[in-house]
């Protein structure tokens, strides 16, 4: 699949980052062509206030109790499934304290699972498809971009990057010619 | 560090990636020929029978279980820790957390190998796996030892997992400035990571929601390792302050391990500039506390021993006291209290040397204590005829050995492939330091605070 054109600027810092979303965002670009990238995650400021919402807090209780069923089930069946029930003179076949344990364990790795689970399928990882990326944002540059911009806006999202202080705007997917 | 830029600080830390100096190469080969020896004797053990071990009636429970104890103790010092400062917004564990994580994951994985080690007869291991079979014989679930199985193993994902996730944005970081191999390597194992703030979010949001969960598991893993010992009729063993006994004993071997580790990662890859004094410092307080904590368990329990006067427990009371175990619980109590708690708690003795001598201590004591646990207990059941002495052979020597240079050569390989220091996170953490000290990451024509 090919990377779709794109046009982006690199910041030094997270303040030019956020004028230049400020300025992404006075442009009229659509929120879901705009495209931020990092190398550490900026809390506060409004390029990284996307994407916030996430079921993972739920989703984890709910894997815990989906886990504590399933282990509350293994330890209940195999104490009665064939050839027991064992004779036991009298005590408890199904003794509720090791069950207990079993259940326990079982909950908290339902709950480890269906955290990671979440967080793999919500960021589509892994994906090792040619995306829009740029390698100087693991030197610490910030990215912010357009997805598939129309030529005409092109111009002035260039200089509205380099507006609000793009160290550089790069262009991709687009011919010279167009 | 607090003038550091992203880039210095990327340079920094994954400097010890590239490269292996000869005194690395050196290292890494005694202590790969020191485990392979100990791969030798458990081979050797496993062709021959467990005979040729020092496991004797009626001490069946010897180095092995005191290993099993003790690495899984060890563990305790990544996982439950990282998560206990991650959710108490401890700012300073940014550069302890990785190193932490990673001594969990090992130490783990090698105490778990123990029980398999000591079954004699490693190809039946399976049969603990719950699952049906023509055997028509399923793992008993009222067995300490199956509980083990679950609450390892769980713990162990836990952790591993817990380690991963945040490893994952310093792959995309190694890849992008690798070529060649190394380049596919680390492109592979940073899944395409970009950096997006969706992935940044769901990333914090994952580590949370696995700090909460980790903690009760790592509290859960520990105290039914204890299990394994208080459900039994037997001296000394059958006792409730077990499992929170063993929790601290846990903690406190795992700040240790973790202590020891961070100084010599410091000295070896020239860590100078990131782990700094102030974090020794305080996992020195911590370790403190936890070795008067665990004065406090020892003696509580010594002392209801001693008071209740039972018949079953006392010849073990006095075998350690100032019979044939003492000189070990004496260098126990002189290694886990008399000797850190003065350096520990003078200020200037709190120094990086001072607490890494602490720790030294520490890791042996808890061993001896460990072994203590489990041999004397043994040695001294509750009818005369049954007592008896257990020495450990060559075979027991050298596989215990072996696990501690396995650890600390999974540690060097590590350390060579992995940043040791979560980057990001470190990243963060400086732009979180007071707004007077906000000089770091802002390049200087932009402008610094």
């Amino acid at each position: 699949m090919p990377i779709p054109p794109a046009i982006y600027g690199l910041f030094p810092d997270p303040d030019s980052a956020e004028r230049g979303m400020n300025a992404l965002n006075r442009a009229g670009i659509s929120p879901r062509r705009i495209v931020v990238m990092s190398a550490e995650p900026f809390d506060g400021y409004s390029f990284t206030q996307m994407d916030e919402r996430t079921p993972m807090p739920w989703l984890a209780p709910m894997g815990g109790l989906v886990g504590g069923i399933l282990g509350f089930l293994l330890a209940r069946l195999t104490q009665e499934a064939y050839p027991y029930p064992l004779i036991t003179g009298g005590m408890p076949l199904l003794a509720a304290w090791p069950t207990g344990i079993i259940t326990y364990e079982c909950t908290m790795l339902g709950a480890v699972l269906a955290t990671v689970a979440t967080l793999l399928i919500s960021t589509k990882l892994p994906n090792w498809k040619p995306k829009l990326y740029d390698p100087e944002v693991s030197h610490g540059k910030i990215l912010i971009g357009v997805l598939d911009p129309s030529d005409a806006a092109r111009p002035e999202i260039e200089n509205r990057l380099r507006g609000a202080g793009a160290e550089k705007v790069k262009i991709i997917g687009v011919s010279p010619a167009s | 560090m607090a003038t550091k830029t992203p880039e210095q600080i990327n340079d920094d830390l994954l400097r010890p990636l590239s490269g292996i100096s000869g005194r690395y190469a050196l290292s890494a080969a005694l202590l790969a020929g020191v485990a392979v020896a100990a791969f030798c004797a458990f081979f050797y053990q496993a062709y021959t029978g467990l005979g040729v071990s020092g496991l004797r009636w009626p001490v069946f429970w010897g180095f092995y279980i005191t290993n099993f104890v003790f690495w899984i103790g060890l563990s305790h010092a990544g996982t439950l820790i990282s998560a206990i400062l991650r959710l108490s917004n401890a700012t300073w564990r940014r550069p302890v957390t990785r190193c932490a994580e990673v001594i969990t994951v090992f130490a783990l994985s090698i105490g778990a190998m123990f029980p398999i080690i000591h079954l004699g007869r490693p190809w039946l291991a399976f049969w603990l796996f719950p699952y049906p079979s023509e055997r028509r014989i399923w793992p008993n679930i009222h067995s300490p030892l199956l509980w083990d199985f679950f609450a390892i193993n769980t713990y162990l994902i836990a952790s591993v997992t817990f380690l991963l996730l945040p490893i994952i944005p310093d792959m995309a970081l190694v890849r992008d400035r690798a070529a060649g191999l190394r380049k596919k390597i680390y492109r592979a194992l940073a899944l395409g990571w970009t950096g997006t703030p969706k992935q940044w979010h769901r990333l914090e949001t994952a580590m949370h929601v696995m700090a909460i969960v980790v903690i009760p598991v790592a509290v859960s893993v520990h105290s039914i390792v204890s299990w394994d010992f208080a459900m039994a009729p037997v001296p000394m063993w059958h006792s409730t302050i077990f499992a929170p006994y063993f929790v601290c004993g846990a903690i406190f071997s795992g700040i240790a391990a973790l202590l020891l580790a961070m100084a010599l990662l410091r000295k070896f890859l020239h860590l100078e500039e990131y782990l700094l004094p102030i974090h020794f410092e305080n996992l020195g307080k911590l370790l403190l506390v936890m070795s008067v904590l665990w004065f406090y368990f020892i003696f509580a329990e010594r002392l209801t021993t001693w008071y209740g006067n039972s018949v079953g427990e006392m010849p073990v009371f006095w075998a350690t006291q100032h019979g044939s175990y003492a000189p070990l619980f004496w260098t126990m109590m002189f290694c886990n209290f008399l000797i850190p708690v003065p350096i520990l708690a003078i200020r200037k003795l709190r120094s990086i040397t001072g607490t890494a001598i602490a720790s030294f201590t520490i890791v042996i004591g808890m061993w001896l204590e460990r072994f203590l646990i489990i041999v004397p207990s043994l040695s001294h059941k509750y009818l005369t005829y049954s007592w008896g002495t257990y020495r450990p052979t060559w075979v027991e020597i050298t596989i215990t050995a072996g696990t501690f240079s396995g650890l600390a050569l999974l540690y060097m390989i590590f350390s060579k492939v992995v940043p040791i220091i979560s980057i990001w996170e470190l990243k963060v953490g400086l732009r979180q330091v007071p707004h007077s000290a906000r000089i770091i990451v802002e390049p200087k024509e932009v402008g610094a605070d």
